[in-house]
C-alpha cells in the first residue's frame, strides 16, 4: 500500500479537492493494498450526516452512508421496494454488508481479475495499455455493451434493483444535481477508466426512490455458489398484473454489462400481454439480440435467457399454476 | 526408557478397550479450544520479537526465463537475492530442500527476491513496485498441448482391457476433467526467523516438523541441530504446509543478513501463486461388465501435470487397483511438463479426484446395465487385493454401503427427472469412499509427575484437526487421569520427532507413539506395585492391582518418563490397508438456471478405532464439504497464455460457503483393525473427501438427467445438459 494522507471530513463542504473518498472501505482498501488504486489522499466521509432514510415527496431519500444491512432491513424498503432488499441481501456477506454503504456500493469497481492484477495490461487501470481479459479468462465478463477496449462488468447487485426502480442519484459538489441511475454508470467505449458521470470533487449524497409501484418484485441472482459470489447473471423484476395480463413491467439485468442493463423494448413488448412461454422467449430474443460472448462467458447468453424466463414465470404467476 | 514397536504383525489385544478411565473415544471438546476462540493461541505470524523487520516476497511477472536485474526499493531496508532461496515448496516428507536459485523462473508468480522494510506495508509497497528485468522464455502452459511423460512406476496393467471391452455385455468409455484446486487454508503461510549466533529459530506454519527441519537445514546449508522450528498452532494446511515454502527460507536468510528477526507472511494472492496446487486431471475411464454387472475390465488413464523435474505426480488412480474386482485392468498416469505453479499434495491427493471420477463412472455403468448403483458396487467387491492377492487388513465397504442405503432411505430414489418440486428437480446419488491407509515413524515422550499430572511432548502438529485433544485423551486413558490433568506440548522440534500431519497418518502414527510411551510408564508403575502390567488398573490417579490400591503420588518418586517409538513394518506389505465408507447426497437442481443445492448429505465411515467422536466427526464434515466444493464450486483458473493463477483470493476461488452446505450426517462403523498398530486406529482426515463429490454429481444426474464430466458442475455446465 502506498502512503497516503488521511483527512476526516466534517461536512460536505469540507471535502478536500483531489482526495479519494473512503466510506465503508470494503472495496477501496482491497484495491489499495494491491495498488490498483493508489490515492495520495483519502477523505473519510463516515462522520457526515448522510446516514438517514427519509421521505422525499411520495418516494424515499436514502443517504449515501446508509449501510447495506440497514437499508435491506428497513421496513419501508421491505414493504414497498422488496426488490431492493432482495438485491442487497443477495450481495457479498453479512460482514461486508454491515460495512458497505449505499454510495460506495454504487461506485464499486469491476471484478475483472486482470484489473486486480498489476502484472497484466488493463485499459481500465492504465488507459491505452490493452485489455488482458480478451483472450484470457472471461467467466465474469460482459455480453452486452462491451467494447474492444474493455469487456468488464459492473459487478454490483443493489444498483440493478435501483435501475428497475428508476432511482435517481443525488450528487453534491461545485454543481449539485440529480442524475437518473440509468445515466449514472457508463459503457466502456474507448474510455473504460471512466465508469460513472461523477466528476472529481463530487460526492454522492443520496439515492432517491420514486413513489412505490407495487407489483411482484424479485431479484434473481445466479452465481457459482449459493452465497458470497458475484452474479453470473441477475434479473431485477417488477411485474404488475391486471386481469391476467401484464400491466407493468420493469426489468434490469446484472452481471452482463458495464452497467446495470435495461431494455425498454422488452418492457413494451410484455405490457398488455398475457404471460406465455412464447412471449417470454420473444422478450429474451430482443434482449439478447445484440449479445456477444467472449469465449468462456458465452454461456451467459443462454443462462440469461433461462433466468429471465424463470423470473417472468414466477412474477406473472405462471410458475405457481404449473 | 523407549518402547519401540515395528508393526510387523497383527495386534488383537484391544488394550484400549480394557482401560478404566473411559475417556478414549469420547466426544471431548478441543483442549486448546478456549485459547483459539480468545485469540491467545499464537499462530506463525502473531509473535512479535523485539526489533522485528518485515519481508515481502518479490514475484516473477513472466512464466519462465531468467532474472537479469532487480532494481532498487526506495524506503526498504534491503532487497535480498540469495541463491539459496527456493523456487517452490518442498513436497511432503522430502528430506532435502526444494530446487533453489530464484533467478531462474519456472512459473509466473514464482518468488525471485525478498524486500525487507520496517513495516509490512512499506515492504509490500516496495515489493510491488520494484523493477525487474527479465530474459523471458516461451513455455507450454496447457497440459493437453504437450507430449506427456509416462513414469514407469506409475503404470500398471494385467490382462487385456481392450479385449474385455469388446466382449462385455455393457461398456462405458468416457473422459472427465477436473481443474486445478487449492488447499485454501485460512491461515496464510508465514514465518518469523530469529538467529542466535549460528542457531536459528523459525516460527512457521508447517504440518510436518521433523521433515521440515531436514528440508530447511538443507536449504539454508546449516546443520539440523542448529535449527529449531516452532509450529504450535497451524490455521489449516490441507497439504499446503507439508513442505517448507519460499517465505520461511527467505525469512531465515534475511534475518541473518540484517541481524534482526524477520517476518515473512504471504499475502492471500501469494498463497494462491506459491502454495502447491492440485494438478488438473483428465481421466479416461473404461469399464466392462457382464450382463449381471460383474466387472471384467477396468481402465483408468490419467493425465496430470507438473513443472519439469518435479517428482510429485497426483496419484489419481491410487485406489483403482484394489477398489473393485476385474480380471483385465490398466492404470496409466501420464504427466505433462508445463509451467503452471508447482503441483503437490492437496486434501487427499489421488482419491479426492480419482475416486470421485471413478464413482461417477460406476454410476453411469449402473445406469447402462440397468442395475442399482449400490448393487453394482456390492457385486464387485474383491475378497483379496486384485493386483497382488494380498488380504485386506479389514474390509468394510459392503457394510458401509448397506448401512448407508438403509439410513439414507435409498429405496426412495426414483428414475432420473421424475421428481420436480416447483422449479427444482430432486435427485439422490451415492458413491463409495475409499482411501489408502498408512503409518509413519513417530516418537513421543510422556512424563508422569508425582502430583498426578502428565505431560506429552512430541513435535507433532495440530493443524486444526484435534491432535492436542486426542493425544491428551490417549495419555489420560492409559495413565488413568482426568484429561484436564494432561498437558500436551506440540509443534517444537526440540520434542521427539513425530510423523507430522499429512496423508491422514498423523493421529494413528503419533497416537501409537504416545500409547507406547504410556505402556512404558505403566510398566514402571506395575513394577512399583509388584504386579504384572496387564493386571494393573489406573483410574482417577489411583493404581489398583488385585486388592491393593495406591495413589500415584505414593508410587511416583518425582517423575516417571516413558518414550514411545512407532515404526511401520511388515503389515504394510503383507496386507492392503485402507479405510472405507459410503457417501449419500440428495440435491435440488433448478430446471431453469441449473443452480444446484445440496439438500442433505450423509457419510458412513470405517476407520478403525475412533479416538474422539467429535473431532473425528468434524474431520468428516470438513471432508464432505470439500467434496461439495470439488463437485460444485472449486476451480483454480489458469490464464491460457501464461498459465498464471487467475483466481487468487477467497472471493474468486470458491470453496463452499455456509449456504452451500446443508446439515451433514456422519456415522461411524465400529471397527478394530489389528494390522495398524496397537491403537487399532486408521487415518480419517481425508476419507470424507474421497468420493463425496461423486455422490453429489450422481444425484444431479438422478435429479435432472444431466451428466457433468467437466468439474465443477457450475450452472453453465448444468444448463448445457438440460432441456431448452
Ligand atoms: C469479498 C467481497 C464480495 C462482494 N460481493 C458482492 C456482491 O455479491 N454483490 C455486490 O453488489 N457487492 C459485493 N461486494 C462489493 C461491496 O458491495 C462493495 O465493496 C461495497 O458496497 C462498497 O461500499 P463501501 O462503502 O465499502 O465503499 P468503499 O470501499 O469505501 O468505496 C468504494 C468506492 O466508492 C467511492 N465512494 C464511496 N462513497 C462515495 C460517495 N458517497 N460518493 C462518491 N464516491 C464514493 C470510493 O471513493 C471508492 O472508489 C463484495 C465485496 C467483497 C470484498
Ligand atoms: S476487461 Fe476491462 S477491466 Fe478487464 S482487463 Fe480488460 S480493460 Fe481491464
Amino acid at each position: 500500500m502506498k502512503e497516503f494522507a488521511f483527512h476526516r471530513a466534517a461536512s460536505v463542504a469540507d471535502l478536500p479537492s483531489g482526495a479519494t473518498i473512503i466510506a465503508g472501505g470494503t472495496n477501496l482498501l482491497d484495491l489499495m493494498k494491491l495498488e490498483v488504486m493508489a490515492p495520495e489522499a483519502l477523505v473519510d466521509i463516515t462522520r457526515l450526516d448522510l446516514d438517514r432514510i427519509e421521505p422525499d415527496g411520495d418516494g424515499l431519500r436514502i443517504g449515501a452512508l446508509v449501510r447495506n444491512s440497514d437499508l435491506a432491513a428497513h421496513p419501508t424498503i421491505r414493504r414497498h421496494y422488496p426488490v431492493l432488499s432482495r438485491a442487497l441481501l443477495a450481495g457479498a456477506s453479512g460482514q461486508l454488508r454491515n460495512m458497505a454503504t449505499t454510495g460506495g456500493n454504487l461506485m464499486q469497481r469491476t471484478r475483472c481479475p486482470y484489473f486486480y492484477d498489476r502484472r497484466m495490461p488493463c485499459n481500465k487501470r492504465e488507459p491505452g495499455a490493452g485489455c488482458s481479459a480478451i483472450g484470457g479468462v472471461t467467466r465474469n465478463h460482459a455480453i452486452l455493451g462491451a467494447s474492444e477496449h474493455c469487456i468488464a462488468t459492473y459487478p454490483g447487485d443493489m444498483a440493478v434493483a435501483l435501475r428497475a426502480l428508476d432511482a435517481v442519484v443525488e450528487i453534491d459538489g461545485p454543481s449539485p444535481r440529480r442524475v437518473p441511475l440509468a445515466d449514472f454508470h457508463l459503457l466502456p467505449g474507448d474510455t473504460p477508466h471512466v465508469e460513472t458521470v461523477l466528476q472529481p470533487g463530487e460526492i454522492i449524497t443520496a439515492v432517491i426512490l420514486p413513489a412505490p409501484v407495487g407489483g411482484q418484485q424479485r431479484y434473481r441472482k445466479v452465481r457459482d455458489r449459493a452465497s458470497y459470489a458475484f452474479a453470473l447473471v441477475s434479473v431485477a423484476a417488477i411485474i404488475g398484473m391486471d386481469g391476467g395480463r401484464i400491466s407493468h413491467a420493469a426489468l434490469a439485468f446484472g452481471g452482463v454489462a458495464h452497467k446495470p442493463w435495461r431494455n425498454p423494448e422488452i418492457e413494451k413488448l410484455l405490457t398488455g400481454q398475457e404471460p406465455s412461454d412464447a412471449l417470454f422467449a420473444e422478450a429474451a430474443e430482443i434482449l439478447l439480440q445484440p449479445a456477444q460472448g467472449h469465449g468462456e462467458n458465452q454461456f451467459k447468453i443462454p443462462l440469461l435467457r433461462r433466468t429471465l424466463n424463470a423470473t417472468l414465470r414466477d412474477t406473472t404467476g405462471m410458475e405457481a399454476q404449473a | 526408557m523407549t518402547r519401540h514397536l515395528r508393526v510387523d504383525g497383527p495386534n488383537h489385544d484391544n488394550r484400549l478397550d480394557h482401560m478404566a478411565q473411559g475417556v478414549i473415544g469420547q466426544p471431548l471438546n478441543r483442549l486448546e479450544g478456549p485459547l483459539k476462540v480468545t485469540g491467545r493461541a499464537t499462530y506463525a505470524a502473531e509473535a512479535r520479537p523485539a526489533n522485528m523487520a518485515y519481508g515481502v516476497l518479490v514475484q516473477a511477472s513472466v512464466p519462465a526465463g531468467k532474472v537479469l536485474e532487480i532494481g532498487d526499493a526506495p524506503g526498504a531496508l534491503a532487497v535480498i537475492q540469495d541463491k539459496r532461496m527456493i523456487r517452490y515448496a518442498a513436497q511432503g516428507l522430502d528430506e532435502k530442500g526444494p530446487t533453489s536459485g530464484p533467478d531462474r523462473i519456472e512459473y509466473m508468480g514464482q518468488s525471485i527476491a525478498l524486500v525487507v522494510a520496517e513495516t509490512f506495508e512499506a515492504a509490500r509497497h516496495a515489493a510491488q513496485n520494484i523493477v525487474v528485468r527479465y530474459k523471458p522464455e516461451a513455455v507450454p502452459v496447457d497440459p493437453e498441448s504437450v507430449t506427456p511423460e509416462l513414469p514407469p512406476k506409475k503404470q500398471s496393467a494385467a490382462g487385456d482391457v481392450d479385449k474385455a471391452m469388446r466382449e462385455a455385455a455393457f461398456t462405458l468409455d468416457q473422459v472427465w476433467r477436473t481443474p486445478s484446486q487449492m488447499s485454501a487454508a485460512m491461515e496464510p503461510h508465514a514465518a518469523i526467523a530469529e538467529w542466535d549466533g549460528d542457531s536459528v529459530t523459525i516460527r512457521a506454519a508447517l504440518q510436518m516438523l521433523s521433515s521440515n527441519r531436514k528440508q530447511m537445514a538443507d536449504a539454508l546449508g546449516i546443520r539440523e541441530s542448529k535449527l529449531r522450528l516452532l509450529s504450535p498452532y497451524v490455521g489449516g494446511g490441507f497439504g499446503s504446509k507439508l513442505g517448507i515454502n519460499a517465505e520461511a527460507v527467505a525469512a531465515a536468510i534475511a534475518a541473518k543478513e540484517l541481524g534482526r528477526p524477520v517476518m515473512v507472511a504471504m499475502t492471500r494472492q501469494q498463497v494462491f501463486d506459491l502454495a502447491h496446487r492440485r494438478s488438473e486431471t483428465r481421466q479416461r475411464i473404461r469399464l466392462a461388465c457382464d450382463a449381471a454387472g460383474r466387472l471384467n475390465g477396468i481402465g483408468h488413464e490419467v493425465l496430470v501435470s507438473n513443472l519439469p523435474g518435479s517428482e510429485f505426480t497426483e496419484p489419481v488412480a491410487q485406489a483403482t487397483p484394489f477398489t473393485y474386482q476385474a480380471a483385465h485392468r490398466q492404470v496409466v498416469h501420464a504427466v505433462a511438463r508445463i509451467h503452471r505453479g508447482c503441483a503437490g499434495s492437496v486434501r487427499a491427493p489421488g482419491e479426492a479426484v480419482g475416486v470421485t471420477v471413478f464413482e461417477c463412472a460406476m454410476d453411469e455403468l449402473a445406469e447402462l446395465a440397468g442395475i442399482d448403483p449400490v448393487e453394482l458396487r456390492l457385486k464387485n467387491i474383491p475378497d483379496v487385493e486384485p493386483t497382488t492377492e494380498r488380504p485386506f487388513s479389514s474390509h468394510k465397504l459392503a457394510e458401509a454401503l448397506r448401512e448407508g442405503a438403509e439410513r439414507f432411505g435409498w429405496s426412495g430414489r426414483r428414475a432420473p427427472g421424475q421428481r420436480l418440486e416447483g422449479e427444482w428437480f430432486i435427485g439422490m446419488g451415492m458413491a463409495a469412499a475409499v482411501r489408502v491407509n498408512m503409518l509413519q515413524e513417530s516418537r513421543a515422550k510422556v512424563t508422569l509427575v508425582q502430583d498426578g499430572t502428565a505431560i506429552v511432548e512430541t513435535d507433532m502438529t495440530d493443524i486444526g484437526t484435534g491432535t492436542y485433544t486426542i493425544l491428551g485423551q490417549l495419555a489420560a486413558e492409559m495413565l488413568g487421569l482426568p484429561t484436564d490433568r494432561v498437558e500436551v506440548r506440540l509443534g517444537d522440534t526440540q520434542f521427539p520427532p513425530a510423523s507430522g500431519s499429512g496423508g491422514s497418518f498423523g493421529a494413528a502414527s503419533s497416537g501409537n507413539s504416545v500409547f507406547l510411551a504410556c505402556e512404558e510408564i505403566r510398566q514402571q508403575i506395575a513394577k512399583a506395585m509388584g504386579c504384572d502390567e496387564r493386571d494393573l488398573t489406573l483410574q482417577d490417579g489411583m493404581a489398583r492391582a488385585g486388592n491393593v490400591a495406591k495413589s500415584l503420588s505414593e508410587l511416583v518418586d518425582g517423575t516417571i518418563t516413558g518414550e514411545g517409538h512407532l515404526q511401520p513394518g511388515k503389515t504394510e506389505k503383507s496386507h492392503r490397508q485402507a479405510t472405507w465408507g459410503s457417501h449419500w447426497a440428495e440435491v435440488a437442481v433448478n430446471r431453469w438456471t441449473g443452480e444446484v443445492r445440496v439438500r442433505r448429505m450423509m457419510g458412513v465411515f470405517a476407520c478403525g478405532r475412533v479416538l474422539n467422536e467429535k473431532t473425528a466427526r468434524s474431520q468428516c464434515l470438513g471432508g464432505m464439504t470439500f467434496g461439495i466444493g470439488i463437485a460444485l464450486t472449486e476451480a483454480m483458473e489458469h490464464d491460457p497464455r501464461d498459465g498464471h493463477a487467475v483466481s487468487r483470493d477467497l472471493a474468486e476461488y470458491h470453496i463452499p460457503s455456509h449456504a452451500d452446505v446443508p446439515s451433514l450426517d456422519v456415522h461411524f462403523l465400529p471397527e478394530r483393525d489389528a494390522y495398524v498398530g496397537p491403537l487399532q486406529a486408521k487415518g480419517l482426515g481425508e476419507l470424507g473427501i474421497c468420493g463425496a463429490g461423486a455422490a453429489v454429481l450422481n444425484a444431479i444426474h438422478n435429479a435432472c438427467g444431466a451428466r457433468v464430466r467437466d468439474l465443477p458442475a457450475t450452472p453453465d455446465k448444468i444448463i448445457a445438459g438440460l432441456e431448452p
